[in-house]
């Protein structure tokens, strides 16, 4: 594969910020957006925590320039909002210029509005307002992104769990490499609803106390909400257009764990081969991968599994590495996508975003991540931030990993 | 430029395509005793799942994840049966990729409705984890431990579709060269009733077989399972090869439909006059139907036209049924009589697919002949 596969634009809402700049503000600030439940409504508000985005559904009508009346899901207005941010930031002004595609990711879909619906649906299957219901489906949350960004040509979403979102990257970087489309949006939305909350704790992998990702004493994950999206853009499109290139999509690689539903095996099988394709397709010595966003949910079937992996694949030079799901939460289908502008944030604002609430390495691994107080020392360990490994694992086994990198026009590279 | 090939097939449906084997050489006749219903809801015939699934597991499973192994296992004994056995044997494709419409609703539903009686308490995971849209590709790759790419595409009426592009994809840059490809979708209770409420369904039972000739709005429910092994690699056995698939979204006008047809046939050199048969997803609403008319009669005015829906109802992976009866035709060179709105062809060598999704999503799928 020659082709190259440029970042041009980027946008996100989650926790931590409605735009971009607002997440890297709160990132710099160590600023935390987990916390008691203010918008969701569950019998768990003031036991367990979540990192909600601060507007409640009317305001991201509001926000997204949508009539009050609209029933557009959380899921819909969170995407709309991030894919819009995405695009105006790559200054595109004219989207069907070029061959252009949007590809979604999502979890829950429409279910926020659905279980209003089935409450009633299930007293009585006469009741229930249909338009509760009618954009339940995960297409439907894409379809509506499509529509308000004007994208006539390719569509689709996938739905992988919680790496939905770097896949949704993956298949938009492999589109443009073949030729088939110029430009794609890639990214992913799912908003917190009671579903996934229950969902979760029916497995008791939430923590109380909010995540502690690759702490000795962690006791699960914290769920979030949000979405983000990327503009994905041809080589041909950039030297046309001469555009600004923010960041460079220089490997990835899906496996499948293949060893438990939802629990991942212990030896990281799965993550280990993520990121061995991804190493792979960048042509990037190990120790050329310098900061990794790790999965890092806090679960302690997670941290042990992708810690094994990371020590299995890197050895006793494990990168810089931090999980920031202490600020986002885990935004599940949006995890890849939010992730992966963090890790762009941290390429272009030559960053290393702390892991918060750390302070116990893990006892079964040798590695530790970067923690309040250590980002500087990381950093200048470093020298330079050029290449950021990015991990999103999910249910079914799913496990991606992603490699975006600094656009260099000599870009270093050793033979692969 | 990679070729595909559809070298392994195996479908669970409302015919008896999993009874017989699912693939596995067709005879001339695979569709001469078709099933005909009195209904409104076609339900898939359940195959013997202890064939393909540990029995313990069965218990726990829900329909769509039965439905779903059972048809790609049968795939992969199909395949497995066209390849040499001392040569590679195809155990692993290198990738799982998936397409469902509404995914895992039985689990979705059960556990939602336990959620909202109990009022979040006393809840257990099983449901939930289930609940998941890629469940049926993880055990997919659970049962084949099978630790490669996997993949699931959730939107609508393109879902299959989505994931035959993928495929594709990986496979004309290198990245692949076999793939266990796949749409799923189940039809529950709670679905079809609010889908009735959506007036999706025709509110009265007709004989399924009739489909088209009954002019009540709405179509019949249908699901299915249909997995295709593709392999960049002609054997013996293969059904047809894929020549492309392309979706697109919402056309203002028919016109673009014409359009995006030209542009799509002349990618491999073709024009409307060399298909020989379109498979077109008529489904017997007058709303949705005259669509297909308008475009048929316009751009297929002379060419050969059948339809599946009467088979397998109507449902978002429909078209993968449809591409397994597309795979068996060009194979026996038989045009089944019950799919037949005018007169077959001779030949066959190009099959076009084309299906829309309530107008908003539309795609065609073009087979060749081997």
């Amino acid at each position: 594969m020659s082709k190259r596969v440029y970042i041009t634009g980027i946008g996100i809402i989650c926790a931590i910020g409605n735009n971009v700049a607002e997440t890297f503000d709160s990132l710099l600030a160590c600023r935390t957006g987990i916390g008691e439940i203010t918008l969701l409504k569950s019998i768990h508000k003031g036991i367990i925590p979540l990192a909600e985005v601060k507007k409640s559904t009317r305001e991201l009508l509001e926000l997204t320039g949508n009539p009050e009346s609209n029933s557009f899901t959380r899921t819909t207005l969170l995407g709309m909002h991030a894919a819009k941010e995405a695009v105006d930031s790559a200054g595109i002004s004219e989207i069907n210029q070029y061959q252009t595609g949007l590809i979604s990711a999502t979890t829950v879909g429409g279910m926020d509005r659905s279980e209003k619906f089935y409450a009633d649906f299930l007293e009585n299957p006469g009741k229930g307002r249909l338009r509760d219901v009618v954009n339940h489906d995960c297409g439907d949350s894409t379809e509506r992104i499509a529509g308000y960004l004007g994208i006539s040509g390719f569509v689709t979403t996938i739905s992988t769990a919680c790496s939905s979102s770097v896949n949704a990257i993956m298949l938009g970087a492999n589109l443009i490499k073949t030729g088939q489309l110029d430009r794609v949006i890639a990214g992913g939305t799912d908003s917190v609803t009671a579903f996934t909350l229950n969902g979760f704790n029916t497995l008791m992998i939430l923590d109380k106390s909010g995540c502690h990702p690759f702490d000795e004493n962690r006791a699960g994950l914290t769920l979030g909400e949000g979405a983000a999206f990327l503009v994905l853009e041809s080589e041909e499109i950039v030297q046309k257009e001469n555009k600004f290139i923010i960041a460079e999509v220089s490997g990835y690689g899906n496996a499948n764990d293949a060893f438990h539903q939802t629990a991942s095996s212990p030896d990281g099988t799965g993550a280990f081969l993520a990121m061995s394709k991804a190493l792979k397709m960048s042509c990037l010595a190990h120790d050329q991968v310098d900061y990794i966003n790790v999965h890092g949910t806090g679960t302690i079937n997670n941290d042990l599994s992708e810690g094994a992996a990371l020590e299995r694949i890197f050895g006793e030079q494990v990168p810089p590495f931090s999980s920031t799901k202490g600020f986002t939460g885990h935004t599940l289908g949006a995890a890849g996508a939010v992730e992966a502008v963090i890790s762009i944030l941290a390429i272009n604002h030559q960053m290393i975003f702390p892991n918060l609430n750390f302070t116990t390495p893990m006892k079964e691994l040798h590695i530790r991540p970067v923690s309040i107080g250590e980002t500087e020392d990381a950093l200048s360990r470093r020298g330079k931030i050029s290449h950021v490994m990015s991990n999103s694992f999910g249910f079914g086994g799913n496990n991606s990993s992603i490699i975006l990198s600094s656009h260099t026009p000599e870009k270093e590279q050793s033979n692969p | 430029m990679i070729r595909v090939f559809i070298n392994g097939l195996g479908n669970v449906s409302p015919q008896e395509t999993a009874l017989s084997g699912g693939g596995v050489s067709p005879s001339p006749a695979f569709m001469d005793t078709p099933r005909c219903y009195e209904t409104n809801r076609m339900k898939c015939i359940d195959p013997d799942y202890k064939a393909f699934i540990p029995a313990e597991q069965i218990r726990r499973m829900s329909r769509i994840i039965k439905m779903g192994i059972a048809a790609a296992r049968l795939c992969m004994n199909d395949a497995a049966a066209g390849h040499d056995p001392a040569l590679q044997n195809p155990a692993n494709p290198d990738a799982i990729i998936t397409g469902t419409g509404l995914g895992c609703l039985e689990d979705t539903e059960k556990f939602l409705t336990s959620m909202i009686k109990n009022r979040e308490e006393f809840l257990t995971p099983t449901s939930f984890i289930q609940s998941t849209h890629n469940t049926v590709a993880g055990q997919i790759a659970l049962l084949l431990k099978c630790h490669n790419y996997n993949f699931t595409y959730v939107h609508r009426g393109i879902s299959f579709e989505s994931a035959l592009i993928d495929a594709m994809t990986q496979m004309q840059s290198g990245e692949i060269t076999s793939a266990l490809a796949g749409g799923t979708d189940e039809l529950t209770s709670g679905s079809f009733e609010i889908m009735s409420r959506l007036g999706y369904w025709k509110k009265k039972p007709i004989s399924t077989l009739g489909l088209l000739d009954d002019h009540q709005r709405g179509t019949i429910a249908g699901e299915g399972a249909s997995f295709f092994y593709l392999e960049n690699e002609q054997r013996d056995s293969s059904y047809a090869e894929l020549k492309g698939v392309t979706t697109f979204r919402k056309p203002a006008l028919n016109l673009e439909i014409s359009i995006r047809l030209h542009k799509f046939l002349a990618r491999h050199d073709l024009v409307a006059g060399n298909i020989d048969l379109v498979l077109a997803g008529l489904n017997g609403d007058p709303r949705s139907d005259r669509l297909y008319r308008d475009f048929l009669g316009s751009d297929f005015p002379n060419t050969p036209v059948a339809c599946f829906k009467h088979l397998c109802g109507d449902y978002s992976t429909a078209t993968a049924f449809a591409m397994w009866l597309a795979s068996m035709m060009l194979k026996s060179q038989t045009v089944p009589e019950v799919i037949r709105l005018n007169q077959p062809p001779d030949h066959l060598r190009y099959i076009l697919i084309y299906n829309h999704f309530r107008n908003n999503n539309h795609a065609f799928i073009l087979l060749s002949q081997i």
